[in-house]
């Protein structure tokens, strides 16, 4: 045997960066789908992607957008932890300190906010996109399903967080939020308390409510997020963009992930990052006084994204507004890819040149008898005075919403013989109907309800000192 | 087959069932566990336990005064009666304010309106303003903060006399 003279070992730094450092993208076709296959990361992506489903003004980026918020989210209140402390009058403090007296505290507070509420929004618009193109039928029921949990898990993380800064507009929106579940029969009285942790928002409700910010909804969000992405895989990748008049799949087109579909990512996110980090730089997250469990400010409203529910509560009994409705609406998302399963038209936006019209026709109508109803509720109809001898519940729970709903049904009997409307017609219409009127509902709500929930018109509302 | 076997339920399906009870036992027990970790905790002498408004002199007849530690309102009725009127409104929970005068309890919140003896006179507030249990010791009104009194209608039965 020969003596070889060995190869210089390459020395201990040379080794650490070989082995910490990523090798650099491969030049060749094969070389980048393998590395997408090989990353923990990026295996959520195949390692081919189809220009179809990368068409911009399909999927608009909602879900990615919706999964940078949660990073930003993530990243930001970690930090924010670190200078807070969840007790009464110390958290708000601590707010107050944040604010003016830790470096860039304020701008992470401000960053934290404004994504929390660009989620809610961004969260409900991906639901809408996958609703009007149809992209939750078989075999993508689960993922839907998944999908509703998060949202009502974001809802959850914003509620709970509300409460944090401790201060009025957070001390009353969590009390009025909270009174809803003492409505649920039976159980309802027993629940609130336990949410509580007390008879009314108190120390302990702040430290559960702190709790379950920080560790159990996060948790949740984060191993869900995993398994939606999953699933995607699983489900076959997004579902394609078709016209309505070419129902047949597009031709198949696909191209490597790297540099196709990861570069836009990249840019997408950065360009929001850029956006969002402007936009908290110049508009500070609202602060109010310190709570004051003895002062109720007038008006007091919930958090934004529950005024449509606090202004069916100005209509209905609790029980119905609160609890009925809400859960009607909840069971019809979550059964709806069970009954509408035409996958022909999977991937076309509402369904059909007829759905189209039928959309706009039912936004219409809603966005005209929505307002309509609430001025005849608030100026002309009272059933309280009216049945005086009745139980609430019936004069003013069970005979309005009799009244609600006699025109839907009647409106859905006259598109299906009007519009020969088939089942995944009806469903667009019904829900671009109810949707549209709670979307109203909600803005009348923020931008019409003053000083005794009264209606004003949003130019001649009252200032209110708290 | 041997003829000790029950012809229904085999060996094996007995445990099955068996375990799967079993399981399902302990699962209801966790979750027990965990609610009753849960449940609220009451400290002494805070709201919840029993107040000291005053003195009965202390109230003129037909008048209202607000116990902001008590979270009630101590209304002595025009024929010299006492209630305890938790100042939570029965809607969604906010606080009450006496207006002297409109002689109510306006609500902020959603406009629901109580009369004197708390109640309603204006929806959309589902029942009357809920009473605490009240006593009279040694010419003080004790109020027991944690015996709550939820009522349909205002009756004399609910008014207690010194």
């Amino acid at each position: 045997m020969d003596e070889q003279t060995p190869k210089p070992e390459p020395s201990i730094f040379e080794r650490m960066r070989n082995r910490l450092t990523p090798d650099g993208v491969p030049a060749d076709e094969r070389g980048r789908m393998r590395m997408v296959m090989e990353s923990l990361v990026l295996h959520i992506h195949p390692a081919k992607t189809d220009v179809n489903s990368m068409k911009w003004t399909y999927t608009w980026g909602l879900g990615g957008l919706s999964a940078l918020l949660m990073t930003i989210l993530g990243l930001t209140g970690i930090i924010l932890i670190n200078n807070y402390t969840p007790a009464a009058p110390q958290a708000y403090l601590d707010i107050l300190e944040i604010n003016s007296n830790v470096w860039f505290g304020e701008l992470i507070r401000n960053l934290h906010h404004w994504s929390a509420n660009l989620l809610i929004v961004v969260a409900v618009l991906h639901l809408i996109r996958v609703f009007v193109t149809g992209a939750y039928r078989p075999p993508r029921e689960l993922n839907w399903l998944i999908g509703v949990v998060m949202l009502l898990l974001v809802v959850g993380a914003n509620f709970t967080g509300y409460l944090l800064p401790w201060d009025q507009l957070a001390y009353w929106a969590i009390t009025v939020g909270t009174s809803i579940i003492s409505y649920i029969p039976l159980i309802g009285q027993w629940l609130m308390q336990l949410v509580l942790g007390g008879p009314e928002v108190g120390a302990n409700t702040l430290l559960n409510f702190y709790s379950m910010h920080i560790s159990f909804i996060p948790l949740a969000i984060f191993g869900l997020m995993s398994y939606h992405f999953w699933r995607v895989r699983k489900d076959g990748g997004l579902t394609l963009p078709k016209s309505s008049k070419q129902l047949d799949d597009p031709k198949p087109e696909r191209v490597t992930t790297i540099p196709h579909l990861v570069n836009r990512e990249f840019i997408f996110a950065l360009g929001w990052s850029a956006a969002i980090l402007l936009f908290a730089m110049f508009v500070p997250a609202p602060l109010e006084g310190i709570a004051n469990p003895a002062l109720s400010p007038n008006p007091a409203k919930a958090p934004w994204y529950f005024m449509g529910l606090q202004e069916l509560l100005l209509h209905f009994h609790p029980l119905i507004g609160a609890i009925v409705i809400p859960s009607l609406a909840i069971i019809a998302i979550f059964t709806i890819p069970f009954f509408d399963l035409n996958l022909k038209s999977v991937g076309v936006y509402f369904r059909s040149q007829r759905g189209r019209y039928l959309t706009a026709l039912a936004i219409g109508i809603s966005l005209i008898a929505t307002p309509v109803w609430v001025l005849l509720d608030e100026y002309v109809l009272n059933w309280t005075l009216w049945l005086p001898t009745w139980n609430t519940l019936i004069s003013n729970g069970l005979i309005p919403l009799a009244v609600i709903l006699l025109p839907v049904i009647f409106l859905d009997d006259w598109i299906a013989k009007k519009f020969q409307a088939d089942t995944e017609e009806r469903a667009l219409f019904n829900a671009a109907f109810l949707f549209t009127a709670f979307i109203v509902l909600t803005l009348i709500g923020i931008y019409f309800r003053g000083p005794g929930m009264s209606l004003y018109l949003p130019w001649n509302m009252p200032v209110v000192v708290h | 087959m041997t003829d000790t076997q029950s012809p229904n339920l085999s060996r094996r399906d007995f445990l099955k069932i068996a375990w799967a009870f079993f399981g399902g036992v302990a699962a209801l027990e966790t979750a027990g566990v965990f609610l009753a970790y849960l449940q609220p905790r009451l400290a002494e002498g805070e709201f919840g336990s029993v107040i000291t408004a005053g003195l009965v002199d202390d109230f003129p007849a037909n008048s209202v005064t607000h116990i902001p530690n008590g979270r009630f309102y101590i209304v002595r009725i025009g024929d010299g009666g006492f209630l305890a009127v938790y100042h939570r409104c029965t809607h969604l929970g906010c606080t009450v304010p006496w207006d002297q005068t409109a002689q109510k309890f306006i609500c902020p919140c959603h406009n629901s309106q109580f009369d004197q003896q708390g109640t309603v006179e204006n929806p959309p507030a589902p029942r009357p303003l809920d009473l605490f249990a009240l006593a009279i010791e040694d010419g003080e009104v004790k109020v027991d903060t944690g015996n709550l009194i939820q009522r349909q209608t205002y009756d004399m039965a609910q008014v207690v006399y010194p």
